[in-house]
């Protein structure tokens, strides 16, 4: 596959809440050799319907590939790619940092008051911080951070969400 | 309890039937598939089925085929859902019986048909402790069905049975499993009766076509100088016989069909071009090579039809009719994308297809034909021995246009392909994506139970592919299933031994086989045999085989070097198709 027009799709999917879908959408991805950048799953307004959010790499005949074949599991009930429509994007991160003398201390909570990062909570040697934004912010909030030693770190992977009033919602 | 099979309890039964009432989860799989319409069952009892078949006796109307093994009992539904067009259904037991069904599941999948597998599960409380015969059929079946479900309550068994029909049956059909474990089996819950709908919020077939997309497509055709057809296996399903031929005739445009897609068009029609592809006729590949508009009609491209992509119908503009918007693109690029039910969609097409005659074109590809001719020619004359291409075209002769052909896979498949002249719809069953050998026997044995007593099904099949399930010869003889199977015994396994002569510098490993004495082999189970090995002996015996009231094997010795004509080699182009000439020059 010629990779010059891939580029990075966000996919929403609203599935129905069924033993395994989860499952079968994963399964999906593998059997057709569609890779997975991210996903993150969870509950919506509406009851037995969850939200999943896949960000994907691919070129765009690709992407309608994934958006058909993801059409064609029972559980899923829409399918849509934002990533021409300037959804928001956003993502959480927790971050565990050494912080073991007072100038990193009061360095790492610095870059935190930039990025808007909370402050978690704070031990002996280290910093545990919560960041959420797009994810290149993330990017470069880790990216400054290396330096310090990441002890440990977690992300959710990408939500998205379009602006204005107009609700995207499973119907 | 149970019912006698007399006439009088029906009114009976009937009111039994309808009044709301509490019954195990057995019986109200049994109710639910009565009410479906099913009346066959090919299955294989097992522990955890044991509630299921101490009340099948209840329930006359569901017969019960004891298979030999749980494959056949897949590829029979398989074969009796091919043949007629209504659901087949199997199943098997927890653990080793589920799993003997995947290879029929799997080649149910790939080749779009309605079949129910259900399958016995360990207890509920057992689930996920590795109880004895426990496997995680949904698991492995996953890839492999359109949907699965593992039932957990008695009291959801009724609906999951209408959703598991409705959605084999309907959009591009496909294999469902349903795994119920024991106890959901022995559970009581109050029947209300077979729901008539299903909610399935998710599921939305595209059925009727976009009409702006059709009137395109028309206008594409309407204007096009040298159309042509490829028809696959979705005009069979969809049951467009009649429409395709119209949209044929008068478009004048010339029908090729896919391996699947034979017996969508009849194969003696002038406008017939036969199968392209690998093993398709010169003119048929470059028919399509030459084409300006490609109309691919319920079929999805496989790259035994294309041959190298790159080189594929390279100069055509293609319009692509199928149910499935999933095959649209996935292969080769559309110029004009056409999602329905292909009968629906060329019903509309039809009306705004002009009247055309294309002399020029058909003249062309009857020039290319030319060399297709001679090849038959050469393959029917060769004196002294007794070839497979005579058999298939004996068999077409004698049997006519009422038979039913089921085959297995390799060079006996081929052959069927090139050679029988298929004059109705459904009239062949082959496992054409998934090419799973031992498919041949016990799908003609569906075939058979579906269709009947008037419509002979015949099975043929290699030596290889007919070892691997001719355990159900014993089926055929206790439930008198009066299936006819012919083998083409050649010694090896011929496809295999094609491969390594012509792409292997004929490096020959584990092609020979032995096969057992066919007659004693007919003999030891009670079924009448012959063997053949003079071409004078073949329409006679074929004859007398067909009429013979039951069972039959005809065993006909063919030589052991033969191949299948014209051969692309894989990846290659369509247009560099071998020769038998070629290949003796090879060596
Ligand atoms: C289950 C299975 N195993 C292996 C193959 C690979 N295969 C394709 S054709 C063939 C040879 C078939 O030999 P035979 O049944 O004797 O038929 P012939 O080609 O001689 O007509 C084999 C082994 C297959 N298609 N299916």
């Amino acid at each position: 596959m010629a990779e010059n027009n891939s580029k990075k799709h966000t996919i929403i999917v609203w599935l129905e809440d069924e033993p395994g879908a989860l499952n079968r959408v994963v399964n999906m991805f593998r059997r057709r050799a569609f890779n997975i950048e991210s996903l993150s799953v969870g509950h919506t307004e509406e009851t037995n319907i969850s939200r999943m959010t896949l960000s994907v790499i691919g070129e765009d005949n690709h992407v309608e590939q994934i958006t058909k074949n993801l059409y064609k599991l029972l559980e899923v009930v829409k399918v849509t790619d934002v990533t021409s429509e300037g959804a928001l994007i956003r993502e959480l991160a927790m971050v565990k940092v050494t912080a073991d003398n007072p100038q990193s201390r009061s360095e790492i909570m610095q870059f935190a008051e930039i990025f808007k990062a909370r402050v978690l909570d704070v031990a002996n040697d280290s910093i545990l911080l919560e960041a959420v934004g797009a994810e290149d912010e993330v990017d470069r909030l880790f990216g400054l951070l290396r330096r310090y030693g990441i002890k440990e770190s977690v992300r959710t992977g990408r939500v998205a969400m379009a602006r204005g009033s107009a609700a995207v919602a499973a119907i | 309890m149970a019912t006698s099979a007399t006439g009088t309890h029906a009114p009976q039964l009937d009111e039994k039937r309808f009044t709301p009432r509490e019954l195990n989860g057995a019986r109200i799989l049994c109710e639910c598939l009565i009410a479906q319409g099913v009346d066959t069952i090919f299955g294989y009892p097992g522990g955890v089925l044991l509630p299921l078949y101490d009340v099948l006796a209840e329930y006359p109307e569901i017969r019960h085929i004891l298979v030999r093994h749980e494959q056949a009992a897949a590829h029979a539904a398989d074969g009796y859902a091919r043949a007629t067009g209504r659901v087949g259904v199997c199943m098997g037991t927890s653990g080793p019986g589920a799993t003997n069904l995947v290879t029929g599941i799997a080649t149910a999948m790939l080749d779009s048909a309605p079949v129910v597998a259900i399958t016995g599960q360990v207890s509920k409380a057992l689930i996920g402790k590795d109880g004895f015969q426990e496997t995680d059929i949904t698991g492995i079946t996953l890839p492999i069905t359109k949907h699965n479900w593992l039932v957990m309550e008695t009291a959801d068994l009724a609906e999951t049975v209408k959703k598991a029909f409705v959605i084999a049956s309907t959009g591009r059909p496909g294999p469902v499993l349903i795994d119920i474990p024991k106890d959901v089996f022995q559970g009581k819950t109050f029947f209300k009766g077979y729901p008539s709908e299903v909610k399935m919020r998710g599921y939305n077939p595209t059925v009727y076509g976009h009409v702006r997309q059709i009137k395109q497509a028309a206008k594409m055709i309407n204007e096009a100088e040298r159309p042509v057809i490829l028809s696959g296996w979705g005009v069979t399903i969809s049951g467009a016989f009649d429409e395709l031929m119209e949209l044929a005739e008068r478009g004048d445009i010339p029908v090729i069909n896919t391996l699947q897609g034979l017996s969508s068009f009849p194969t003696a029609h002038p406008l017939s071009l036969g199968m392209p592809g690998m093993h398709g006729g010169i003119h048929a590949n470059h028919a399509i090579n030459d084409s300006d508009v490609l109309i691919a009609i319920g079929t999805r491209f496989d790259d035994r039809v294309t041959g190298n992509l790159k080189s594929f119908a390279k100069n055509s503009k293609i319009i692509h009719i199928d149910i499935d918007p999933a095959e649209i693109g996935k292969n080769v690029p559309v110029h004009i994308p056409v999602v329905g039910d292909v009968k629906n969609v060329l019903q509309v097409l039809n009306k705004y297809v002009d009247k055309r005659q294309h002399s020029e074109w058909r003249e062309k590809i009857a020039e290319w034909k030319v060399k297709d001719v001679k090849r038959r020619e050469n393959e029917m004359s060769r004196r002294g021995r007794l070839r497979p291409q005579y058999i298939v075209q004996q068999m077409s002769e004698v049997l006519g246009g009422d038979a039913v052909i089921t085959v297995d896979v390799g060079q006996n498949q081929m052959w069927v392909a090139q050679h029988f002249n298929f004059q109705k719809s459904r009239s062949f069953v082959s496992s054409g994506g998934l090419g799973t050998m031992g498919f041949g026997l016990p799908s003609a044995m569906g075939a058979k139970i579906g269709l009947g007593e008037k419509t002979p099904v015949w099975a043929v099949c290699g030596d290889g592919g007919f070892q691997m399930t001719l355990q159900e010869l014993a089926t055929l003889i206790q439930d008198d299933i009066r299936v006819k199977i012919a083998i083409f015994n050649n010694g090896v396994l011929g496809m295999i031994r094609q491969w390594q002569q012509v792409f292997y510098d004929n490096r020959q490993h584990s092609t020979p086989l032995i096969s057992p004495d066919y007659l004693k082999l007919a003999d030891a189970y009670g079924i009448r045999a012959w063997r053949v090995t003079e071409r004078e002996d073949v329409a006679r015996v074929i004859a007398e085989a067909n009429e013979w009231p039951g069972p039959t094997i005809v065993e006909f010795v063919i030589p052991e070097v033969d191949n299948v004509f014209p051969m692309v080699p894989p990846g290659g182009s369509n247009l560099d198709a071998l020769s038998a000439e070629d290949v003796d020059k090879q060596h």
